[in-house]
C-alpha cells in the first residue's frame, strides 16, 4: 500500500534486462477514488453490483468504438519483441510489467469472452475467468503503466500498451473503481480551471509576482498579462507553471520571448491547465470537455493563435486531439499551427532574428535534454517528421555553449519515460515512480560521468515534478532538472526596454521615488 | 479416402477465406476516433504506405527491437511466402512463368523457413520473459507450422510423393474430380496439418497477417493539425 518501504534501484552501468521475478510489484495500489472523485467525471460512486456484466459490456462497448483496442487484442503473437522495452520492467523485474505481460491482464479477459479459442479452450490459449482477484490485478497494473508507447516503437504491429491501459482504466472507472488521482485533478478542471485547482485569483497573484521579479532583475517591464481580450496569442501552459521549480522560470522565459518577439499575448483562467488527465484514463467524454475549455476561451479572448507552454502529455493531446475534440479551429488565423508549441514560436523568433542570447548565462551549467514520452513518440513540432526531437535541442543549442545527448538508444523515440506519466505522479505510488526511473537515471549519469553534464533539461510538467523528486533517491540533487525555457530565459537579451510608467507597482508606493 | 480429403480441403478453404473476410470487415468498420500513429510517423498518405511495406516486408520494428527475434522470424516469414508461391504450381496448368522461375528458390526457401521456425521455438523454450508469456497454444503453433515444413521438405528432397497426382487431385478437388490423393503417410500428415492451419487461423493469434495492416499506430499519417479527423461517434457527441 502507500508509503510502503522499497529499495532504490543501484544504478549500473548499462541498462540490463533483468532475469524476471513474479510478483515484485504485486503489492502495490494507489487511493481509489471516493464517490465525490467519479460522479462529476460521469461515473459510478463505487463497485458497482453487477460489476462484472458491467465490465464485460464495456470491454464490448470499446471494442466496437476503438479500432486500435479490437486490433491489439488480436494481433500480438507472443514474440517478445516489447518484453524488454517498458523501463518498469527494467525498474522492477516484474513479469506483469512486461508491455505484453501487462495487455495480457486484458487480453486474457477478452479472449475468455470475446473469442472462440478463449470460450472453448481458454487454457489453452491462457484465456480467463473476470474475478475480484482480475480486477485488482487490473487496477494495480494498469496503473504502473505510464502509456509512454515505448512498447509501441518496437511491436511489429504497432502495438500500442497504453491504448490497453487507457481502455482497462475506462472499465475500471465505468465500474466505480477509479483512481482518486486522476479523477480528482479531471474533477478540478472541470470546476475551477486547473489540475491544481488554483483560482483566478491566485493565478493573477502570481502573474504579478513574476512582473515584479523579472522587473527587479533587468528593469523591463515583462508582462504577464492574464484574461486579455483582443490578445493575439493565448498562451495555455501547465498549471504547475504558475508556482512550481523549475516549472515557472520556464514560464517566465515564455515570457521574455514573447516581449522580445512584440507580440500581444495572454493567459486565461478559463484555460489555465494545459495538461488533460482525460486521456489517462481514455475517457473520450472527460478528455473532450477540457478540451473544449480552451476553445472556450480562445473564442471569448478573441485570440488570433493558441500556444501551449511545455508539458509532454498536454502536447500530445493538444497536437494529435484538440482539432478533432474541440475543433474546427477556422476563427484562428490560418497562417499559424493550431495550437503551436512553444519551442516552436522561440524557434521560429531565433531564426528571425528577433530574439539576442548571452549564452555565457548558462555557462555554470552543462545540458543534455530529455525527450519526454509523449512528445517524442506521439506528436510532432514543425513540418518535418522528428522535429520533436530538433527543435528543443536547436533550441537550447541556441542558448548554452555546452550541450551532449544521453546514449543514442536512450533519447528519441527511444526514450526512457521520466517513470512519472501517464497519472502516477502521486505520492501513493512512489516506489513505481522510483524503480521506473531507473533506465533514464542510468543513461543521465553516465552522460554526467562521460560528458560533464550537470543538467537534465525538459519540457514536461511531470518529467519536471518526477525528476525533482526522484533525484534525490539516485543521489543526486533535486535542482539538476531545468526548464528549456529557463534556460532561454537565463540567456536572453532583454532589448526591448520600457518607459517606467510600465514598471510593476509604479505610482502605487511613491515614498520609495 | 480422397473424397474426405477434398471434403476436409473445401471446408477448410471456406473457413479460412470467410473467418478473414469477417475479421477484415470487421476492422475496417470499426473506428479509429483519434490520431494515434507512433512518431516520428510519415506527413502523407504515401509515405504511410512505404511505412506499411518495410513493415510487413522488412519488419522493420523488430528489425529496431531484437536482432535475434527479427532474423529467426524474417527467415520464417520470406521461406514461408516463397515456399507458398512455389505451392501455386501445384493449382495450375500451364504454371505461370513467375512461378517456375522461383521454383528453386521456393524448394530452399524451405529450409529457412524450418530454420526460423527452430529458433523461434529455442527462443520460446529459452527466454525467461518469452516463456513466461507463453500459452500453450503458442508452442503447438511453432510445432504445427514446423511438422508441416518438416514433412514438406522431406517430400521435395528426401522420399518424393507422387505429385502428379497431388496436382490432379487439387485441379479439381472442388468439384471432387481431382482424382486419387496418392496414400502417402508424408503427404497425408502435411495436408491434415494444412487443412488444420487454414482452419484455425482466423480464430487465433494468425489474426497479426491481417491486423497489422488495420494498426492505427502504423497506418496514419501524421497530419492532425492540418486536418480534422472525426469519426461518426465523436461527431453525434458533438450534436448532442
Amino acid at each position: 500500500m502507500a508509503g510502503a518501504e522499497f529499495e532504490t534501484p543501484e544504478l549500473t552501468e548499462f541498462i540490463e534486462v533483468p532475469k524476471l521475478v513474479e510478483g515484485t510489484m504485486e503489492h502495490v495500489t494507489c487511493f481509489v477514488a471516493k464517490p465525490e472523485h467519479q460522479e462529476p467525471l460521469g461515473f459510478p460512486g463505487e463497485k458497482v453490483e453487477n460489476w462484472k456484466e458491467v465490465a464485460i459490456d464495456k470491454m464490448g462497448d470499446l471494442l466496437s468504438r476503438y479500432r486500435s483496442f479490437q486490433v491489439f487484442m488480436d494481433a500480438c503473437v507472443k514474440c517478445g519483441s516489447c518484453t524488454d522495452k517498458c523501463h518498469y520492467y527494467l525498474g522492477t523485474k516484474d513479469p506483469k510489467n512486461m508491455p505484453v505481460g501487462r495487455q495480457d491482464l486484458l487480453r486474457k479477459v477478452y479472449r475468455r469472452y470475446f473469442t472462440f479459442a478463449g470460450k472453448y479452450f481458454p487454457k489453452l490459449v491462457g484465456a480467463a475467468d473476470l474475478t475480484d482477484e482480475v480486477v485488482d490485478e487490473w487496477y494495480s497494473y494498469f496503473h504502473q503503466c505510464s502509456q509512454c508507447r515505448r512498447c509501441s516503437v518496437f511491436c511489429p504491429y504497432g502495438i500500442d500498451t497504453a491504448e490497453i491501459s487507457m481502455a482497462a482504466r475506462e472499465i475500471l472507472d465505468s465500474i466505480g473503481v477509479g483512481q482518486k488521482y486522476c479523477n480528482e485533478i479531471i474533477g478540478k478542471v472541470h470546476k475551477i480551471g486547473n489540475n491544481l485547482g488554483l483560482p483566478g485569483p491566485a493565478i493573477e497573484d502570481t502573474l504579478e509576482g513574476l512582473e515584479e521579479d523579472v522587473y527587479e532583475e533587468d528593469e523591463v517591464a515583462v508582462k504577464y498579462p492574464l484574461d486579455v481580450k483582443g490578445a493575439d496569442i493565448l498562451l495555455v501552459t501547465p498549471s504547475a507553471d504558475f508556482f512550481a521549480e523549475p516549472h515557472v522560470d520556464g514560464l517566465i522565459g515564455y515570457g521574455k520571448v514573447f516581449h522580445e518577439a512584440g507580440v500581444s499575448w495572454t493567459l486565461s483562467t478559463k484555460a489555465s491547465e494545459a495538461g488533460n488527465f482525460g486521456m489517462f484514463i481514455g475517457s473520450y467524454e472527460n478528455m473532450r470537455r477540457v478540451s473544449l475549455r480552451i476553445r472556450e476561451a480562445a473564442l471569448e479572448l478573441g485570440v488570433k493563435r493558441i500556444v501551449f507552454g511545455e508539458c509532454g502529455h498536454a502536447w500530445r493531446v493538444a497536437y494529435s486531439f484538440l482539432n478533432t475534440l474541440a475543433g474546427p479551429f477556422d476563427f484562428l488565423d490560418p497562417d499559424y499551427p493550431v495550437p503551436q508549441h512553444i519551442c516552436e514560436f522561440t524557434l521560429n523568433e531565433i531564426e528571425k532574428g528577433t530574439l539576442e542570447f548571452d549564452k555565457s548565462e548558462n555557462d555554470d551549467m552543462s545540458i543534455t535534454f530529455h525527450d519526454s514520452c509523449n512528445v517524442a513518440r506521439a506528436t510532432r513540432m514543425g513540418d518535418k517528421p522528428g522535429g520533436q526531437f530538433d527543435i528543443p535541442r536547436e533550441v537550447i543549442k541556441a542558448v548554452v555553449n555546452n550541450y551532449h545527448d544521453m546514449e543514442w538508444d536512450t533519447i528519441h523515440e527511444r526514450t526512457f519515460c521520466c517513470g512519472g506519466g501517464g497519472g502516477l505522479l502521486t505520492d501513493d505510488l512512489m516506489e513505481v515512480r522510483v524503480k521506473g526511473a531507473k533506465p533514464r537515471m542510468t543513461a543521465f549519469k553516465n552522460v554526467m560521468e562521460e560528458k560533464g553534464v550537470t543538467h537534465l533539461a525538459a519540457i514536461c510538467a511531470i518529467c519536471k515534478s518526477q525528476f525533482t523528486k526522484v533525484f534525490p533517491y539516485y543521489g543526486m540533487d533535486m535542482f539538476q532538472i531545468v526548464s528549456v525555457h529557463q534556460l532561454v530565459s537565463n540567456a536572453i537579451v532583454l532589448n526591448r526596454k520600457t518607459p517606467p510608467e510600465e514598471a510593476p507597482g509604479y505610482g502605487e508606493d511613491d515614498d520609495d521615488e | 479416402m480422397s473424397s474426405v480429403y477434398a471434403l476436409l480441403f473445401i471446408v477448410a478453404t471456406l473457413v479460412l477465406v470467410l473467418g478473414l473476410a469477417r475479421k477484415i470487415v470487421q476492422y475496417s468498420r470499426i473506428p479509429a476516433p483519434l490520431k494515434i500513429p507512433t512518431t516520428p510517423a510519415p506527413v502523407t498518405r504515401t509515405g504511410v504506405v512505404l511505412r506499411m511495406i518495410r513493415e510487413v516486408v522488412l519488419f522493420e520494428s523488430l528489425f529496431k527491437s531484437t536482432k535475434w527475434t527479427w532474423i529467426f522470424s524474417w527467415m520464417f516469414h520470406m521461406g514461408l511466402f516463397l515456399v507458398l508461391v512455389r505451392h501455386v504450381r501445384y493449382f495450375i496448368d500451364p504454371v505461370w512463368l513467375p512461378i517456375q522461375l522461383i521454383q528453386p528458390f521456393g524448394k530452399y526457401a524451405a529450409f529457412a523457413m524450418i530454420a526460423g521456425l527452430a529458433g523461434l521455438l529455442i527462443r520460446r523454450i529459452f527466454v525467461d520473459r518469452v516463456r513466461y508469456i507463453s500459452s500453450p497454444s503458442d508452442f503447438l503453433w511453432l510445432l504445427l507450422l514446423l511438422v508441416i515444413g518438416l514433412s514438406g521438405a522431406t517430400m521435395t528432397f528426401l522420399v518424393h510423393t507422387d505429385v502428379v497426382a497431388v496436382k490432379e487431385f487439387f485441379t479439381g478437388f472442388w468439384t471432387f474430380s481431382g482424382g486419387d490423393l496418392p496414400m502417402d503417410p508424408l503427404l497425408l500428415v502435411h495436408l491434415t496439418l494444412v487443412a488444420v492451419l487454414m482452419l484455425l487461423l482466423p480464430f487465433s493469434k494468425l489474426l497479426h497477417i491481417p491486423g497489422v495492416f488495420f494498426s492505427p499506430t502504423r497506418n496514419q499519417v501524421d497530419n492532425p493539425r492540418e486536418k480534422r479527423h472525426l469519426v461518426e461517434w465523436a461527431r453525434k457527441l458533438e450534436e448532442s
